[in-house]
C-alpha cells in the first residue's frame, strides 16, 4: 500500500473516533483534501532539493500507536531538563502521560490540545488561532488531517509565566515505524511572556518519524523565548514546521539545537505584523555518520522598524549532509527594518556537505539587510596560538570546534539549557570541559 | 638550555632565516633587536614550532634535547613559551578555561596530575594580582575585545601561569603606553630566576629600560649581525639602525 493509500484509509478509520461535525473535523476533511492533492515533496520542488523525503515514506508507517506502555518517571528523567522547576506536558506515543506531566489551569492555561479541541471552553480561541499560521503544503496538511494532541498553552494578557514550559514527546517503540502528528498550540497575549522547551525523543531503536506542526502567537508587547531541543536516537527522523506571528513590539526569540536523529527539517516561519517587532532565530547543528539537518527559515517583514536576527553554526563530519535555506522577505512598506543572517559551517570530513542557500527578495529601499555564510575549516593561527600553550592539536580542534558552536548559547536565557547543550556540545566534540563556563 | 646552530628557515619558498646562531642560557636575558624585516618575528615563530615556517637547515636544542621536528605543543611541554606580538582572538574560550586546558595537557604531558581546581584558583588569583588583571576579565572569550594593552597583559599572565623555561617576548611592548608597560615588564620580571631564561623580540629600546638584558643581538637580513650588552641598546636608540646596515653592506 502506497503511503497515501494508507494515509487515506487510517482517516477513515481515524472518522471512528473523533467528533466529525465539530469545527475541528472541518478543517481536517479540508487538509485532508489537501494532502492527496499534494502528497509528499519531493526533490524535483526547490525547498526540498536538498532534502529527500523519498526513504522515509517508502515505509509502512503505523499511525496510531498500540496503547500506552508503563513509563516511569526513571525512564524519561534524563531528557528532562530536571533541574529546571518546570510545567511539563509529556506524551508517550503521541498520548498524554497525567502522571508524568504538570499543568495548569490557574492563571494561564498549560493543557492538552484534545481537551482544547472538544472542550466549548477554549473554542473561541481555537476558531481565532487554530491552523491560522499553519501552511497548506503537504506535510502540514498531513499534520492537520490527523493531529489530535498536544500541547495548548495559552497565556493572558500582562502574565509573566515564572518557569519554563517544558513539552516533550517520547516514544517507546512497543511499535515499528510510528508515525505521530503532535500539534502544538502557543498564543501569547499582550504583554505576556513564556518560556518554552520542545523535544522529541525516542526510547528505544525502532524507527520514528515525527510530523509535528507548531503555531505561535505573539501579540503587542509579548515575549516567547522557545528552545527546540533535538537530540534523538539515529532511528527518528523528524519534520518540524513552526509558525509564528508577532504584533508590534512583540519579541520572539527560537533556539534550535540539533545533534541527533537521522533526518531532521525544521521548518521555521516568522511573520511579522506590526512595527517593532524583533524576531531571534539561532542555531546550532553538530552531526556526522549519516545523518541530514535541514533548516528552512523565511522571515516575512511586513511592517516598518523592525529587527529580525539568524545566526546558525554548524559542523559536520563523516557523511552528514546539512541544508540551509535562509530567506528574508522584505515587504514595500517595510522600511527601516534591520535584517542580520549569519550561516557559519565547518566541515570536518572531506564527504560532509553543506548546501546553503541564503535568499534575500527586499521590496523596500530604506533598510540594512546583511547575510553571510562561511564554509571553512578551522583557523590556523587560532591552532598554532592554543598549540604554543601546551594545547594539543586534536584537542585545541576540539576547543575551537567547541568555542565556535558554542558562541551561538550567549543568547539562551535559561542557564540550565545553556549548561545541558554546552555540556552536549563538549561531549560532541569530544572536549573534556570539566568545569564551568 | 637553548642552542640555535645555523638556523636557516623559509616560508612558501621565500628565505628569511639565513644562518642564526644563538646560545641562551639560564638565567640570562636575551634582547634580539634590528629594523622591520629583518626576521626577528620569524625567529621567534620558528622555535615555537609554526609549521608555516619550514626549518631548511640548522639546529635548535633545548636543554640538549633536538626539538626541531617537535610541534608546537611539545616545545610548550618542553618549557617554551612565546607571547604573540599579535595575540589571537578566541571567541567562546573564556581565559580562565584556555589556561586550566593549557595547564592540564601540559602537566598531562609532563606525567603529573590535574591540577586541583582549588589550586588553580589559587594560582590565577595569584598571578592576575601580579599582572594587575580585573578579575571579570578572566571570564570573558580569550582576546575578544581586549584592547592591545590587555591582549598584552593577557599574554604575561599566560606566561605567568604557564611559568616557561624560556619566554620569548615578540615585540610585546607594541600598543603599549607607559603604564601598561611598566605592569608588563615588572611581571616578567618578577618571573626571573636563575632557571629560567627570557628572548625579548623589539624594535626599540623602551622596553630595555625596564627589562634589561644581559645581551643584545642585532638582525638584519636574516643574520645576527652583531651582539654586545646592553649599552648596544642604547646605540642603536641614539644612532638607528643605518649604520648597522653600513656595515653590513660594507
Amino acid at each position: 500500500m502506497s503511503f497515501k493509500d494508507n494515509i487515506v484509509s487510517s482517516f477513515i478509520a481515524l472518522e471512528n473516533e473523533v467528533d466529525t461535525e465539530s469545527y475541528v473535523h472541518q478543517l481536517r476533511n479540508k487538509a485532508l483534501a489537501d494532502f492527496e492533492r499534494q502528497g509528499i515533496p519531493m526533490r524535483k520542488e526547490e525547498a526540498y532539493k536538498y532534502t529527500s523525503l523519498k526513504s522515509l515514506f517508502g515505509k509502512d508507517y503505523t499511525l496510531f500507536p498500540k496503547k500506552e506502555t508503563a513509563i516511569e518517571y526513571k525512564d524519561i528523567k534524563k531528557y528532562l531538563v530536571h533541574q529546571i522547576d518546570a510545567y511539563r506536558v509529556v506524551f508517550i506515543d503521541g498520548i498524554y502521560s497525567s502522571h508524568l506531566s504538570q499543568t495548569t489551569h490557574d492563571k494561564f492555561d498549560v493543557c492538552l490540545m484534545s481537551s482544547a479541541l472538544s472542550h466549548p471552553k477554549y473554542s473561541s480561541v481555537i476558531q481565532k488561532h487554530y491552523n491560522k499560521l499553519a501552511g497548506n503544503d503537504g506535510l502540514s496538511s498531513l499534520n492537520t488531517a490527523f493531529a489530535r494532541e498536544g500541547a495548548y498553552i495559552h497565556i493572558k494578557k500582562n502574565i509573566a509565566v515564572e518557569k519554563p514550559i517544558e513539552v516533550v514527546y517520547f516514544s517507546t517503540g512497543n511499535e515499528d515505524h510510528l508515525m505521530v502528528q503532535p500539534r502544538n498550540l502557543v498564543v501569547v497575549e499582550e504583554n505576556a511572556q513564556v518560556q518554552i522547551i520542545e523535544r522529541h525523543q525516542s526510547l528505544t531503536d525502532n524507527a520514528v518519524l515525527t510530523n509535528v506542526v507548531t503555531e505561535v502567537f505573539a501579540d503587542k508587547r509579548a515575549m516567547v523565548d522557545y528552545y527546540k531541543i533535538q537530540n534523538d536516537r539515529l532511528n527518528a527522523s523528524l519534520i518540524d514546521h513552526t509558525n509564528v506571528e508577532q504584533q508590534g513590539d512583540s519579541e520572539v526569540r527560537l533556539h534550535t539545537f540539533s545533534f541527533g536523529g537521522a533526518l531532521t527539517r525544521n521548518n521555521l516561519y516568522f511573520y511579522q505584523r506590526g512595527e517593532h517587532c524583533n524576531s531571534l532565530l539561532n542555531g546550532v547543528t553538530i552531526i556526522e555518520g549519516k545523518q541530514h539537518v535541514d533548516h528552512s527559515t523565511l522571515v516575512h517583514h511586513t511592517s516598518p522598524n523592525c529587527e529580525s536576527y539568524q545566526e546558525y553554526k554548524q559542523i559536520f563530519d563523516d557523511k552528514a549532509v546539512g541544508v540551509f535555506n535562509g530567506k528574508v522577505l522584505v515587504d514595500k512598506v517595510a522600511q527601516k527594518i534591520n535584517a542580520f543572517q549569519q550561516n557559519n559551517n565547518i566541515l570536518i570530513s572531506d564527504k560532509a556537505t553543506i548546501n546553503a542557500k541564503p535568499q534575500l527578495e527586499i521590496f523596500a529601499d530604506d533598510v540594512r539587510c546583511s547575510h553571510g555564510c562561511t564554509i571553512g575549516q578551522l583557523d590556523e593561527d587560532a591552532l598554532f596560538y592554543m598549540q604554543s600553550r601546551g594545547i594539543p592539536k586534536k584537542e585545541a580542534r576540539a576547543l575551537l570546534m567547541y568555542a565556535f558552536a558554542n558562541s551561538v548559547l550567549e543568547s539562551v536565557k535559561i542557564p540550565e539549557i545553556k549548561a545541558r547543550i554546552t555540556k552536549l556540545i563538549a561531549l560532541k566534540l569530544n572536549v573534556e570541559i570539566g568545569f564551568d563556563l | 638550555m637553548l642552542k640555535i646552530k645555523d638556523l636557516q628557515a623559509s616560508i612558501e619558498d621565500k628565505e628569511i632565516l639565513k644562518g642564526i646562531n644563538l646560545e641562551v642560557k639560564a638565567g640570562e636575558v636575551h634582547a634580539i633587536m634590528g629594523p622591520n624585516g629583518s626576521g626577528k618575528s620569524t625567529l621567534a615563530n620558528v622555535i615555537a614550532g609554526r609549521e608555516e615556517y619550514e626549518m631548511t637547515s640548522g639546529e635548535i636544542s633545548m636543554n640538549n634535547q633536538d626539538i626541531s621536528e617537535m610541534d608546537p605543543d611539545e616545545r610548550a611541554h618542553k618549557g617554551i613559551f612565546l607571547s604573540f606580538q599579535y595575540p589571537i582572538e578566541i571567541p567562546g574560550v573564556s581565559v580562565t578555561n584556555f589556561m586550566k586546558t593549557a595547564i592540564n595537557e601540559t602537566r598531562k604531558a609532563q606525567g603529573k596530575e590535574e591540577m586541583k581546581a582549588k589550586d588553580m584558583l589559587k594560582l590565577i588569583r595569584e598571578k592576575s594580582e601580579l599582572l594587575e588583571i580585573d578579575r571579570k576579565f578572566l571570564s570573558r572569550s580569550l582576546n575578544e575585545g581586549f584592547s592591545g594593552g590587555e591582549k598584552k597583559r593577557n599574554e604575561i599572565f599566560q606566561m605567568a601561569m604557564l611559568e616557561p623555561q624560556l619566554a620569548i617576548l615578540d615585540e610585546t611592548d607594541s600598543g603599549l603606553d607607559i603604564d601598561a608597560l611598566k605592569i608588563v615588564a615588572n611581571g616578567v620580571n618578577k618571573l626571573r630566576s636563575k632557571d629560567n631564561a627570557t628572548i625579548v623580540i623589539t624594535h626599540y629600546q623602551r622596553l630595555l629600560d625596564y627589562i634589561v638584558p644581559d645581551y643584545v643581538h642585532v638582525l638584519y637580513q636574516g643574520r645576527i649581525v652583531k651582539s654586545g650588552g646592553k649599552e648596544l641598546a642604547h646605540e642603536l636608540e641614539k644612532r638607528g639602525y643605518d649604520w648597522i646596515k653600513e656595515e653590513v653592506e660594507a
